[in-house]
Parts: structure tokens; C-alpha cells; sequence
């Protein structure tokens, strides 16, 4: 019940509506309970040979206080199971709200299908408690207090023998509602687990149609699904349970009146009529004890959910503005700094940058190399802050990048991912994803300067023309090219490109360069890549070893040099050496 | 709303289809069939359990006018016993009753889950083009998921209301014709009312539905799509587009509230006006003495209880709704046959040699507008072949047709003479390893993603491919080594490493025909000589195909095709082409400009 307690800011936006509604409920409960006293009226009327026409007027009474609770009923649902819709609205903006803040390193720990299973299916655990749950346990206590007073009015002593086994039902209902809290969590964690299988498998799909593996993903499938059914099931057992338990128990209750009253029927201390009135009002209590099992079963399944919410609410982004954070700074020029750099993913995990020093001047070129995995990606990640280095600190302009205000920082700054990322959206708006109001000539020129320009003039629809997922529908290089052109639209201060042109020909390599050369000219600039042909014009390259900076030079400097850089070039260059001697 | 619309077109999964209830409903009932005789079980224990409610108010009646009432202790010690004996018996009933249905619903939404993935597996790669997958993924879960509740309470309910409204409707006619005529005349407007509900409401669901698939595709999305989110700096743009797409959903949801919200005071309503005609006209007979007292209280009782099982089944419509606007989409994926078919009677591929040929072949994406012209090329048994042409010129297209992600419009693909439309899709790709340009790792170990969970695929193999590759050194340092978890599309690992293991993925199958799709596109210079050298060895003898930019990879290559706009436009061993001075002697002098300089 712990994590419900999250939701009363959600209700209390709502006070007035809730109010209302519980108001409502109260007045449709009262004619619901009265149209039954009118029957009986009339009843006893006919008993008595009334006037034909007398008749009509109970007829008409009873239709009128039927019209009433409708009425209330009407506004019951539109209060009530309204505000539960509109919380589900405000939860589930909440959830986005804080998912998207969250860390990239949080979502290497919380898989895609995870989110989704978040945003959906717990979502809607929490909204089904709070409307028919809070609307069927107002009822039902409305209805209790109802039913008891009027047993408590006929008998005392008989009543106090009725609720006698409501200390027990209450118990019953507390151990079922812990283990189903527990058993419905490990569901909705299957659940999750489901979700992501098949997100895996459908996102990997060519993969898995190129090795056939058709069958064995069927397989690993049905493993998540068969676990799945079987928490279902083992949640099913308990639950099945509550819903007999309590009939048998307010069953029970009526027995033992029953016996007990008859007795003192028998005695002579209670009378036919009072135990037979007594019986009927018993019977009003059993559906409102039954729905209480029921209610509490809804609300075990929503507190399991909101704890599982309560994980992405409470995980706080360690990356974001702090009070350290200088409001003042608008805009960059684009000096970056390395001191004494070194940078893990996980602190069980090696360092993949050591000791980084590195000056790069306002509007400078550098260009960097390595070996596969020698941390070039891990250096330029950390210029936007999607990590923070370990120890030491990056200064843009002179000033540590934690002062900066991070939306600044990141929209100074034009980043080429070394996997292409397209949206499923129209060229146009993903070639202006970080720039919404980019004019269409801009978003031509950024097209032209990447050489996309000419591959959307073959498309029926232009840049109009809408991409399937991750740009499914463009060939790799068209893939890259538009990414290249989304990084330029923006017009930063600083560009980054991580190894922009591994699926582009050279030609088309060679056009880019030379577009963007223009736009280089007075912005820092980052080029990874393994070609030597691609960096060789940068005012600076840095060699990467190991997470260590081992080179730094220009081309001419470097080939002198005779170490690592030289090497990748001559081994580049021998390639073709080789081939002429042939 | 244009742009809406447009989206909506190309997903033609979302086009309404004309599926009548009905025809829904016999489809859901199939997946029952399995447990038909566990469902007519549950339907007697359900009727037992009425049964045993029933009898209590009368056994209460003994109790009091037998017992009670002649001050009989004995005997209403006894019955006292009876109705303790009814209690427990009803509730072991009402217990397995429970759970039975429970069990029922949990077996056929598995069926029905695996039956889909299975489908969906079959489906061609042009279906998955069309297809975000976070919808998909809706259909497999939250879709599967609502037909939980009808399956395991929904029909077996809805039957027991059935039998309930028979039941009673058999004992109003034995009482009096009329007063039945009269009380029930009101069904009509009742009837009229369901209509227009269920018109309604059912439109409502099915807009929440395909709001619930939006909302996860853009969730599936934005999520895998986060590093972009935040380099530039759009996590509020994330939000408002998520908050639209929330509040539509909302605002669905809150119109199928409104509709039950008059629904079901109409519906009680209509009761009230049956017992109000009852009083009216059945007293008004009581009084003129054609009819007893005691039929008039019985027939106020029918018809409360007649009109309660109604509403309860409107309220079942409730799930039922939602389970057949569910249901509706997970039907209309399963009536999808983009599925590239086998042949009837399929060829027997016996010990592929590796010859292909492609014969003027015509292909399209979208219909008419031709990716690839007229392709005619051969590859003989053993040859290494090369792909070269400026981006987007149709090279990973050919590897597409040739593995038959999609099938050729005209022309043919022949593999050992056999034209691959008369084998079967599993013999083909059996045959063939395919590095894909774009690099997809599972989350899962390292050991996994080589051999794809084959377990006739052993450790020390998966061991051997890293070696060749070069990056055995690399995973005997992760922590856990090869059972290291790369998590979702290996994102813990870098690029290059990424391509790698793709790269040892195919080598581990030992394929007849290994296709280099960009395969060392991210890799640097020293490990991509030390795969050429490898791959030279290992694919001596076996026919190879590869596509590459950095020419340096395809210099020894027996042929290398060059392509322009879907064409050939050139083809010949290295020498051949430089001499020819052609789109491949550009190419080469611009990327060696400087060697040859030199
Ligand atoms: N699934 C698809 N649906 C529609 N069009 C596609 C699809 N895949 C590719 N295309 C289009 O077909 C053309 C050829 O694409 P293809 O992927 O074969 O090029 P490529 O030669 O491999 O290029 P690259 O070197 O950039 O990878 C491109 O114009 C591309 O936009
Ligand atoms: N999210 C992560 N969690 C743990 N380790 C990581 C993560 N990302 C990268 N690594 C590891 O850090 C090292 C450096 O990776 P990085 O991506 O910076 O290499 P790179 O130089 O860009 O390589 P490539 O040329 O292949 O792109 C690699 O060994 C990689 O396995
Ligand atoms: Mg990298
Ligand atoms: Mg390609």
C-alpha cells in the first residue's frame, strides 16, 4: 500500500471533481436503496384493494426515482472514472517526463520493451484502482454502513454475532492481498521481460531471417511465454481463492444467525418477522464484503505496479543541471579542454580513458584515430554530457562543462552517432530535428552540403517522402548522409563526426568534405574516422591507444613520427602499393 | 491531420477492416476448442454454483417456517448442518470454477501469443518495412493480454447469464403470457439502445487500441532512438509529442466512459419502467382478481433478476469490447500473407556449389519505381566477387534478392542452375552467411550473438571465429567474458567491436557463401587486413560476395561488378577496369590519389 500513498498529489489536482463524485455517489446509493421500499408500498397497497388509479402513481414514482439514480449514476461515472482517466493522462506524461531525463547509461540497465511494459501495462494497473476502485469501494461502503445500521436498529446482540467473522474475513483478505502483491509484481515483471523478447526479436528480425533462425527464436519465445502463463497461474491460484473465501464466510455469518436467532426464536426472545427482516438485511451485507475482496485485489496489483513506477520516478539523472550550473551562459564559442581526463562505464569496469589532456583551439580541426575500440567514441560522448568523466574536467571556453546549462551545451553542438538513428518521420523533419523552425532552404542546403540533395530528388515524394523505422527504407549511405545533414542544420558551434563516412563511397566522402569544409571554417570541429584520407587535412590529429592519447600532430608531423599513425597509413597505402606490382 | 492520414496509409495494418462481431467471435472461439470439454466443465460448475446459491434462500425458508417457527431444535440443528454442508460444497465449486476459467484463459492467450509470433515470423521483410515494431510488439502483449479476461471470465460468464435469462423467461411465460408480453415490451427500446451503444462504444475501443499502439511505437522509438533525443537536446520536443499522442488517447477513453456513463443508467431505467408496468397493469388485474398476489411479487422478482444477468452482460460487453477491438487487430496481422511463399514441391538442394546467376532481373520497393534495371551477372562456383557503386546505387538491394528477402519482378535468381523461387527460403539461407550493412546484436551474451543461441554451435567454434577475427583478446578481458551480456543492440560495446562479432556471427556457420555487406565499414586498418588475409584462406573454394567502398578491400577480388542507379555499368577483374578508365578508375584514382602521386 506504501507506493499508492505516491498518488495523492495526482488526486488532489482533482480535489473538487472527487468531491462531487463521492457526493453523487451517496445520493445514487440512497434512491437505489429506496426504490425497493416504494415496491413494497404498492405491494401492500394492492393487498389492501386500493384504487386502480393509485396504482399508476407508485408506477410513476418508481420510474421517477429510477430516472433520479440514473442521474446520479450518470454523474457518478462522469466524475470518478474521469478523473481516473485524466490521472492516467498525468501519470503517464510524468513517467515520459522522467524517462527522457534519465542517464544514457540508464537505459543500457532498462531495456526498450521495459519502458513500454512501464508506460502501458503498469500504467493501467494504477488507473484501474483508482476508478472502479475507488468508485466501487465508495459504493460498497456506503452500502455496508447502510446495511449495518439498519441490522443494528432491529438487534443489537444479533448484529454484533454477524460481523463476528469480519476480524477473520479481514485477515484472509490481508495475507491473500500480500501474496498477491507479491505474485502480481513477479507478472508484471515477466511482463516486461515478454515485452522485450518480442521487441528484441521483431527490431533484429533480418538477423534472425538470414540464419534461419525462425525456430529457435520460437523457442526462446516460448520459454518467456510458458513462464509468463505460469506466474499467471501461480497468481491465479491465490486469487481465485479470495473471491469463494469470502462468500463462505458472510456465508457462514448468515448460518450462525440463523441458528443463534432461531434459537432465540425458539426461546421466545426474538421474534419470526425481526429474524426473517434480519436475514434480508444480512443479505444486503454480502456483496459489499465481496467487493471488498475484490477491491483489495485491484488495489494489490496497483500498489505492485506504482512500486515499479516509483523506480523510474525515484531514479534521479546524475546528469543534469545542478545548482552549480550558471544560468548566465547563453551561448559557446567552442574552446574545448580535456584536463587529466579519465573516464569508466561502470566502477567494476576498466578505465577506456586515461589521463586525457587536450586543447582544442576555437575553430580548429581536429581529427582522431584508433584502433577499433580504443575509446575515440568515449572522448567525443563526453563533450555533450552524455557520461561524465571519472576524474579530471572539460572546460568549453575556459569554463567546466557541469557549469554549463545543459540544453546550451547540447544545442551548441552538431553530433554525427556513429549508428545512425532516423526517425520514422518525413526526410524534411528529421533532417530538422534539432532545429524545428529551420526554413525549407536551409534544410535544402544542409541536404546539399551531405549530398542527399540529389537521392530526395529521385523519391516520388520528395522530403516530403516519410521513412520507415530507423530510416528502414534508405540505403545505409542515404542513411548516414541524412544524419550528416541533421548535425549541420543546426548550426553549431562545435561538430562532431564519429566516423561519418564508413558508409559512403569515397566520391561521395570527397564531395561532403569539401561542402562542409565551408562550414568548418569557423566552428571546432571533430572528425573520427579510420581513414587516414579522411583526417589527413585536419589542423591537428590525435592517435588513440588504449584510452590514451600516445600521438598528436598534423598529418606531415605525424607520418615523421613514424609510430601508430604512420603504421594505419602505410598499411592503407600498401593495400594499393601491393596491387601495382601485380 | 494530412500527415495523419499519410501515416495511416502506408501502415496498411491500421485500415479498418470490415470484420463483423460474428466472424470475430467464431475466429476467438477456435483457440477455445482445445478446451471445449474443460469449458463445458466450467459452464456446469458454474451452473452448479447458481444452483447452490439458489437453494439456500429456500433451505433458510425450511429453516424458518419448518423449524423455527414449531420450535423444532433438533431439526433446525440438522438443517443448520445442511446449509453449513451447501456453503462449503459451493464454495470448493465457486473455488474451481475460478481457477478453471483462470487456466482456460491463460492456455488459449498463450496459443493465440505463439500463434502470432510464429506469423509473424514468416512475414516478409517488405511487411517489416511498413511495420514500426513497437506496434507489433503492442499486438504480442497488451492486445493478447485484454483477450486474457474474456477468455478466462468473459464467455464462461456470459453463458452462465445465458442460461440465467432462459431460465427465467421459462418461468414468467408458465406464470401469465401476458404480464410477461407487458414487463418485456420494454426490451425493445433496450434493444434499440444496445445498438447504438455498442456502435459506440465500439468505435471508441478501436481508437483506443490504435492509440495504445501509437503511443508504444513512439515510446519503442524515442527509446532506442535516446542518444538522439539527447544530442539534440529534444527531450522536450520528446515530451509534448508524447503528451499529444497521451491526450487523444485520453480523450478516447473518456468518450467509451461517457457511453456507459448513459448507458447504464438507461439500462436501469428501462428495468424500473418494467417493474413500474407490473405494478401498474399487474395490480391493477390483482385488484379485478385475474391474477394472485403471489404471481405479482414473483414477477417483480423475475424481472429485477431479469434485467441484472443484462446489465452484467453489458458490463462483460465491456471486456468484450476491448477484446474484440483487440482482437480484430491481431487478426487482421495474422491475415497478413506478405509472406515470400515456399514452393509447392520444393528442389532438393544437395551440396551447394555456390554458382549464381542473375538473369535480367527488374526489382521494386515501391511498386514502379525500379531500384534495380536489368541485372545480369554470373558468379561461378569458388569466385570472389565484388560490389562497387556510389550509395544508394542498389548493391545491398542484389544481397536482399538474392537471400529472397523480396522477390524479383522479373528476371530470375539461379543457384546451381535451380532458380531460388523452387527452393525452399530455409535450404537457401542455410547455405549463404550474411554480414548486414546495419549491425544488430540481441541482449545477450557474446556467446549468443555469435552463434545465435545454435546450440549445435559449440563454445570452442564460437572461440575459434573470435580468434580469426581478432577479437578474442578483447572478450577474454570483459568480466564475464564470452557470457559477458552486450545489452540492448550491444550497446556496451563499441562500434567496430559490434561489427566484429556480426563478422564472427557468419563465420560460425560455415556457409557455402559468405556475402560482405560493408563488413569492416567501422573497423580499423590493422584488423581489417588480418580478416582479408583470414577470409582468403577459409573461403577458398566457396564463393564469396562482397560489397565495399574502401577499394583496398576488393583489389584481389575475381571480379568486381560497379553499379550506377540500379545498372551495371561496368564489370572485369581490377586491371580490366583501371584500363577501361571508366566510373572504377575515377573511384580508384580518388581514393589513392596521393599514392599515385607519390
Ligand atoms: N526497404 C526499402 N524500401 C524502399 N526503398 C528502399 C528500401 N531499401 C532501399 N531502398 C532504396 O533503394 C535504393 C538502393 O538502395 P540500396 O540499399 O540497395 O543501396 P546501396 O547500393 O546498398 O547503398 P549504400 O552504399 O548506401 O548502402 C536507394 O535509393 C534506397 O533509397
Ligand atoms: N556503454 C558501455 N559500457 C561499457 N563499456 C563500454 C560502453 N561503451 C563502450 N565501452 C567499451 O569502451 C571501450 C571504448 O569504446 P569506444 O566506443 O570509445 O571505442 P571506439 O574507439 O569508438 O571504437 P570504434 O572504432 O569501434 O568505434 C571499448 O572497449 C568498449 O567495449
Ligand atoms: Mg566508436
Ligand atoms: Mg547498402
Amino acid at each position: 500500500m506504501t507506493y499508492l500513498k505516491r498518488l495523492l498529489p495526482y488526486l488532489k489536482v482533482y480535489k473538487k471533481k472527487l468531491l462531487l463524485g463521492f457526493t453523487v455517489i451517496v445520493f445514487g446509493a440512497v434512491f437505489t436503496n429506496i426504490i425497493p421500499f416504494v415496491i413494497s408500498r404498492a405491494i401492500d397497497s394492492i393487498k389492501t384493494n386500493v384504487e386502480f388509479s393509485s396504482l399508476g402513481g407508485y408506477a410513476l414514482i418508481t420510474v421517477g426515482f429510477a430516472l433520479l439514480s440514473g442521474v446520479f449514476l450518470y454523474f457518478t461515472r462522469q466524475t470518478i472514472i474521469v478523473v481516473s482517466r485524466e490521472i492516467e493522462n498525468d501519470l503517464r506524461n510524468d513517467f515520459v517526463t522522467h524517462i527522457r531525463e534519465q542517464d544514457l547509461q540508464y537505459f543500457h540497465f532498462h531495456p526498450t520493451g521495459e519502458v513500454m511494459a512501464l508506460a502501458t501495462n503498469d500504467i493501467s494497473a494504477v488507473r484501474n484502482f483508482l476508478g472502479p476502485g475507488i468508485m466501487y469501494s465508495s459504493e460498497t461502503f456506503i452500502n455496508f454502513i447502510m446495511a449495518l445500521s439498519l441490522m443494528l436498529s432491529l438487534n443489537v446482540h444479533l448484529t454484533l454475532i454477524a460481523v463476528l467473522p469480519i476480524p477473520l474475513i479481514s485477515y484472509v483478505v490481508y495475507r491473500v492481498g500480500k501474496s498477491i502483491n507479491y505474485k502480481f509484481e513477479r507478472v508484471q515483471s515477466q511482463f516486461s521481460d515478454l515485452t522485450t523478447r518480442a521487441q528484441e526479436n521483431l527490431a533484429g528480425i533480418k538477423v534472425v531471417k538470414s540464419y534461419v533462425r525462425e525456430n529457435s527464436e520460437y523457442e526462446i519465445f516460448e520459454r518467456e511465454s510458458k513462464n509468463y502463463q505460469e506466474k499467471n497461474m501461480s497468481l491465479a491460484i491465490v486469487q481465485s481463492f479470495s473471491f469463494p473465501m469470502m462468500f463462505l464466510l458472510t456465508g457462514i455469518s448468515v448460518v450462525i444467525v440463523l441458528y443463534i436467532g432461531g434459537n432465540m426464536v425458539i426461546d421466545g426472545s426474538l421474534s419470526i418477522g425481526q429474524l426473517t427482516a434480519f436475514i434480508i438485511y444480512l443479505g444486503l451485507l454480502t456483496w459489499p464484503i465481496i467487493a471488498f475482496g475484490w477491491i483489495v485485489n485491484l488495489t494489490q496489483r496497483a500498489n505492485a505496479s506504482m512500486m515499479r513506477l516509483c523506480h523510474v520516478f525515484d531514479s534521479k539523472p546524475e546528469i543534469n543541471d545542478t545548482e552549480i550550473t550558471d544560468n548566465n551562459i547563453t551561448a559557446i564559442k567552442g574552446e574545448i579542454e580535456f584536463r587529466d581526463v579519465s573516464f569508466k562505464y561502470g566502477t567494476d569496469l576498466p578505465f577506456v580513458l586515461k589521463d586525457i589532456n587536450l586543447k582544442i583551439k576555437n575553430g580548429e580541426t581536429i581529427g582522431i584515430i584508433g584502433h577499433t575500440g580504443s575509446g575515440k567514441s568515449s572522448i567525443i560522448n563526453l563533450i555533450p554530457r552524455l557520461f561524465d568523466s571519472v576524474n579530471g574536467e572539460i572546460l568549453i571556453d575556459g569554463i567546466n562543462i557541469k557549469k554549463i546549462p545543459l540544453n546550451v551545451l547540447r544545442s551548441s553542438i552538431g553530433y554525427v552517432p556513429q549508428e545512425t538513428f532516423l526517425f520514422s518521420d518525413t526526410i524534411e523533419n528529421n533532417i530538422s530535428y534539432g532545429n524545428e523552425k529551420l526554413d525549407k532552404e536551409k534544410i535544402i542546403a544542409a541536404s546539399k552540403i551531405s549530398q542527399l540533395y540529389k537521392d530526395i530528388d529521385l523519391l516520388p515524394k520528395r522530403f516530403e517522402a516519410i521513412l520507415g523505422e530507423r530510416g528502414i527504407n534508405l540505403s545505409g549511405g542515404q542513411k548516414q548522409r541524412a544524419s550528416i545533414a541533421r548535425a549541420i542544420a543546426v548550426n553549431p558551434k562545435i561538430l562532431i563526426l564519429d566516423d561519418a563516412f564508413s558508409a559512403v563511397d569515397t566520391y561521395t566522402e570527397e564531395e561532403i568534405l569539401s561542402g562542409l569544409r565551408d562550414v568548418m571554417e569557423n566552428r571546432t570541429t571533430i572528425l573520427i574516422s579510420h581513414r587516414v584520407s579522411t583526417l589527413k587535412n585536419s589542423d591537428r590529429i590525435i592517435v588513440l591507444k588504449d584510452g590514451r592519447i600516445v600521438e598528436t600532430g598534423t598529418h606531415a608531423s605525424l607520418i615523421q613520427q613514424e609510430g601508430i599513425y604512420a603504421d594505419i597509413y602505410f598499411k592503407q597505402l600498401l593495400e594499393q602499393e601491393l596491387e601495382k606490382l601485380d | 491531420m494530412a500527415e495523419e492520414k499519410e501515416k495511416k496509409d502506408i501502415n496498411e495494418d491500421e485500415v479498418i477492416g470490415k470484420a463483423y462481431d460474428s466472424h470475430l467471435m467464431r475466429r476467438l472461439l477456435q483457440y477455445l476448442k482445445p478446451y471445449r470439454w474443460l469449458v463445458i466443465l466450467a459452464i456446469v460448475l458454474t451452473i452448479g454454483v447458481s444452483l447452490a446459491t439458489t437453494i439456500r434462500p429456500y433451505l433458510t425458508k425450511i429453516a424458518v417456517d419448518n423449524y423455527i417457527i414449531n420450535k423444532d431444535e433438533i431439526g433446525l440443528r440438522n438443517i443448520i448442518l445442511i446449509l453449513f454442508g451447501t456453503l462449503i460444497f459451493q464454495g470448493i465449486l465457486q473455488y474451481s470454477m475460478t481457477y478453471l476459467t483462470q487456466w482456460i484463459g491463460q492456455k488459449t492467450i498463450y496459443d493465440l501469443r505463439m500463434n502470432l509470433f510464429k506469423h509473424l515470423q514468416q512475414l516478409s521483410m517488405n511487411f517489416f518495412d511498413r511495420n514500426p515494431v513497437g506496434r507489433l510488439v503492442t499486438r504480442l502483449t497488451n492486445d493478447i493480454e485484454v483477450l486474457n479476461e474474456m477468455f478466462s471470465s468473459g464467455i464462461v460468464m456470459v453463458f452462465a447469464d445465458i442460461f440465467t435469462i432462459a431460465g427465467i423467461l421459462f418461468f414468467m411465460f408458465s406464470l401469465s403470457w401476458q404480464l410477461t408480453l407487458i414487463s418485456l415490451s420494454v426490451i425493445i427500446p433496450l434493444a434499440y439502445a444496445t445498438v447504438i451503444f455498442r456502435k459506440k462504444v465500439r468505435i471508441a475501443y478501436r481508437d483506443v487500441r490504435f492509440l495504445i499502439a501509437k503511443m508504444n511505437s513512439f515510446l519503442q522509438e524515442h527509446v532506442s532512438g535516446i542518444l538522439v533525443v539527447k544530442i539534440f537536446n529534444k527531450e522536450n520536443k520528446m515530451k509534448d509529442d508524447f503528451e499529444k499522442i497521451n491526450y487523444d488517447h485520453t480523450a478516447a477513453n473518456k468518450k467509451s466512459v461517457l457511453y456507459y456513463s448513459v448507458f447504464f443508467p438507461i439500462v436501469e431505467l428501462i428495468g424500473a419502467i418494467s417493474v413500474a408496468l407490473i405494478i401498474w397493469y399487474g395490480g391493477g388485474k390483482v385488484v379485478q382478481g385475474a391474477l394472485t398476489l403471489g404471481i405479482l411479487i414473483s414477477f417483480i422478482q423475475y424481472a429485477e433478476m431479469f434485467f441484472r444477468p443484462i446489465r452484467d452482460l453489458s458490463e462483460k460487453y465491456n471486456i468484450m469490447q476491448t477484446a474484440m477491438a483487440s482482437s480484430e487487430r491481431i487478426f487482421n496481422l495474422m491475415d497478413q500473407k506478405t509472406i515470400i511463399p515456399d514452393p509447392e514441391k520444393p528442389l532438393e538442394l544437395k551440396n551447394v556449389k555456390g554458382n549464381i546467376e542473375f538473369k535480367d532481373v527488374y526489382f521494386a520497393y515501391i511498386k514502379d519505381e525500379h531500384v534495380l534495371k536489368n541485372i545480369s551477372f554470373s558468379i561461378k562456383q569458388g569466385e570472389k566477387i565484388a560490389f562497387v557503386g556510389a550509395t544508394g546505387a542498389g548493391k545491398t538491394t542484389i544481397i536482399n534478392l538474392l537471400c529472397r528477402f523480396y522477390d524479383v519482378q522479373k528476371g530470375e535468381i539461379l543457384l546451381d542452375g535451380i532458380n531460388i523461387k523452387d527452393i525452399r527460403k530455409e535450404d537457401l539461407r542455410k547455405n549463404i552467411s550474411l554480414v548486414l550493412q546495419d549491425i544488430f546484436l540481441f541482449s545477450d551474451t557474446i556467446e549468443n550473438n555469435i552463434n545465435l543461441s545454435n546450440e549445435n554451435i559449440p563454445l570452442e567454434k564460437v572461440k575459434k571465429a573470435a580468434e580469426i577475427i581478432g577479437i578474442d583478446n578483447f572478450i577474454d578481458k570483459l568480466p564475464n567474458g564470452y557470457q559477458q551480456n552486450v545489452k540492448e543492440r550491444g550497446v556496451t560495446l563499441s562500434q567496430g567491436q559490434r561489427q566484429l562479432i556480426t563478422f564472427a556471427r557468419a563465420l560460425v556457420y560455415e556457409p557455402k557463401i559468405l556475402i560482405l555487406d560493408e563488413a569492416t565499414s567501422s573497423v580499423d586498418t590493422h584488423s581489417e587486413i588480418l580478416i582479408q588475409n583470414a577470409i582468403e584462406k577459409l573461403m577458398e573454394g566457396r564463393t564469396s560476395i562482397i560489397i565495399a567502398h574502401r577499394l583496398s578491400t576488393i583489389q584481389k577480388c575475381d571480379k568486381i561488378i560497379v553499379m550506377h542507379k540500379g545498372e551495371i555499368r561496368e564489370s572485369g577483374t581490377h586491371q580490366q577496369l583501371l584500363e577501361l578508365g571508366g566510373i572504377y578508375s575515377k573511384l580508384y584514382q580518388l581514393q589513392y590519389k596521393e599514392s599515385l602521386a607519390q
